[in-house]
């Protein structure tokens, strides 16, 4: 440790105050504070500092999204051989061969993003002389995670650089972005290239080619197909789809995670849910194609809704802050994430578009939540007034 | 004054009303020109006519007609305006104006539809909504009705060429990138798209228009601080 420590400052001389290097102190600074805790402390005033800082919470999500990065790496590899090698079911791949050839397909994916968006990054701290922030560790490896295992690199790396740019340097940076930047990513891709964001054949290895379907459920669902899937298959994740978004069962030990470190919020993540199924229980009173009488409780584990609920919709920067509006704002995301994906086949990925939605909203319902709150305390007030009076 | 003044120069006095003189295209003359294309730029810097801005830039060819047109009515409703200045009540300066503005769409989209009818049904209505055009009524009001004819009519054109300067710019990139063509004609080699490029779909439709816009503002405004307002 102290070899690090002592090599490091070393490297970081030329860029201390007053150097030649001293304009790019943020990107020496950066590697600093990943590798070891910041020593600066408050200088004024008394102040009650939580070890958990934006770091710590960042790394927190990271570590939240591992099991289904993993399960996701190993989906992608068992989907394609499993088709490739006429075997009968996703399971029969051995596990090893499946996890490598995953590996091999998503690394490149996670590697284009972090190089991309970090670049913007570093670029944007030393123009405008801040440090550089944490918040695109977790963006960084989310991006990858939404998009299918197929997507041309070079797209991944615009959309990156429009998510960073556009969703967030273009606001003010880390914490003042309105959008969630990675569902703005997947966005962009989505309109932008949606022969390769959408349809029925891009969501395996090599699906476009004739011995290999690369069909999602919402997506042959919409072509009124009948589902090939139960919902424990469904449920654990041996489904075609994005990267990681497969695996409700993997995404529920990161919403633990998440629920029991606080860093997400369980308001959020429950109030989807609940939203979600109270949309599918109204459509399927109705029931009148294959898309509304497709079971309610399927809906909550096909495709990105359960991913969109637990890593994304409780971003805490684009989401609600009252608690109230938490509620409001997860039952929302849920509740049009579905009835998007059901009256609009196009869009089978409704809960992205829900959420950017609702991330517009947020302030929103926040503001209205406050407001009831005040005129509740003043009606309060009042009528306490009124009893001293007559007292 | 005891000088006597010549034809010319008494000519020049009535159409710019002001005391100085000075050449057709003096300093402050220029100025008019110049400063609508950047530090006064209509669209990024006064945010106004930015509805056709989204609607006509998918292609440069109807961008750059457009452009044209909003320039004639520009250039000749600020004249006949300031021409009028000094007669028309000031109750009524709006609807006087509306007339005006109104009459030179009509006389623009008659031209249009005999002399270039593709575009003009490309165009289809955002020809007729020049009238509403924000930037037209605004120079009425803020320029015309209180300057002399030569300096309106150059105080028009220059606004409507920073009018067609974001426009023409935003319909290259839209047109470049999201069709691979260039007024129509394809630029982008065929070779590219069997490298696996393909063409921005998001860059037809309009929300991309407007963070075209955006990202011109932006780099504009990071350009030149003092355009950035306080509040």
């Amino acid at each position: 440790m102290k070899w690090i420590r002592r090599k490091l400052d070393q490297a970081r001389k030329p860029f201390g105050p007053g150097q030649k290097l001293e304009k790019y102190a943020p990107a020496i600074n950066a590697f600093d504070t990943f590798l070891f805790t910041p020593n600066h402390t408050t200088k004024k005033g008394a102040h009650v500092r939580d070890v958990v800082d934006l770091k710590r919470t960042m790394i927190t999500v990271v570590i939240a999204l591992i099991p289904a990065l993993i399960f996701g790496m190993w989906n992608a590899g068992a989907q394609y051989l499993y088709q490739e090698r006429n075997l009968g079911s996703v399971t029969d791949v051995p596990f090893w061969e499946a996890l490598t050839e995953g590996a091999i397909l998503v690394f490149p994916l996670i590697a284009v993003s972090y190089i991309v968006g970090l670049t913007i990054e570093f670029i944007f701290a030393i123009y405008r002389g801040h440090e550089v922030n944490e918040g695109y560790l977790v963006t960084g490896l989310l991006i990858p995670m939404i998009f299918p295992v197929d997507i041309p690199l070079w797209m991944l790396a615009i959309s990156v650089a429009f998510a960073v740019l556009i969703g967030k340097e273009a606001f003010g940076g880390t914490g003042m972005n309105i959008l969630n930047p990675a569902l703005t990513a997947r966005a962009f891709a989505f309109f932008a290239y949606p022969l390769y964001m959408s349809g029925n054949q891009i969501w395996v290895h090599e699906g476009s080619t004739d011995s290999i379907s690369g069909e999602t459920i919402l997506g042959s669902l919409a072509e009124g197909k009948e589902v090939a899937y139960s919902f424990s298959d469904a449920f654990i994740g041996f489904i075609p789809g994005s990267v990681s978004e497969t695996s409700t069962l993997m995404i529920l030990i990161g919403a633990a995670i998440l629920i029991l470190t606080k860093v997400g919020s369980w308001r959020i993540i429950l109030s989807g849910f609940i939203g979600a199924a109270v949309m599918g229980l109204i459509f399927n009173a109705f029931g009148s194609n294959a898309l509304m009488s497709f079971d309610w409780y399927m809906h909550l584990v096909v495709g990105g809704l359960a991913f969109g609920l637990v890593f994304m919709a409780t971003d805490p920067v684009s989401a609600a802050q009252t608690f109230k509006g938490k509620w409001i704002y997860g039952f929302l995301c849920g509740f049009f994430g579905v009835m998007i994906r059901v009256f609009n086949p196009a869009y089978p990925e409704g809960i992205m578009l829900a959420i950017l939605l609702m991330n517009v909203f947020a302030p929103t319902i926040d503001h209205y939540v406050v407001q009831a709150n005040v005129s509740k305390r003043k009606k309060r007030l009042a009528k306490a007034k009124a009893n001293l009076q007559t007292a | 004054m005891s000088k006597e003044l010549n034809k010319k120069e008494e000519l020049i006095l009535f159409l710019s009303d002001t005391d100085e003189r000075e050449g057709l295209l003096g300093k402050k003359n220029r100025k008019l020109l110049s400063d609508p294309l950047t530090d006064n730029n209509p669209i990024t810097v006064q945010v106004l006519g930015i509805c056709s801005a989204l609607a006509i830039t998918v292609q440069l060819k109807p961008a750059i007609v457009m452009s044209l047109a909003v320039m004639a009515v520009m250039a000749f409703s600020n004249m006949i305006i300031s021409l009028l200045r000094n007669s028309i009540p000031s109750r009524i300066r709006i609807i006087v104006q509306l007339v005006v503005v109104a009459a030179l769409v009509i006389l623009v989209d008659q031209v249009l539809r005999a002399y270039a009818y593709d575009v003009s049904k490309e165009l289809s209505v955002f020809v007729g909504l020049i009238i509403t055009n924000c930037i037209v009524m605004g120079r009425l009001e803020a320029f015309a009705l209180g300057n002399g004819v030569y300096k309106s009519f150059l105080d028009g054109i220059g606004n409507a060429a920073g009018y067609a300067f974001i426009l023409i710019l935003v319909a290259f990139f839209r047109e470049l990138l999201g069709a691979g063509k260039l007024f129509g004609y394809q630029v982008i080699p065929d070779s590219f798209y069997e490298f696996g490029y393909s063409n921005n779909g998001l860059m037809l439709l309009s929300p991309m228009a407007l963070i075209t816009v955006g990202i011109i503002i932006w780099v504009q405004r990071s350009r030149n601080r003092a355009l950035i307002e306080e509040n």
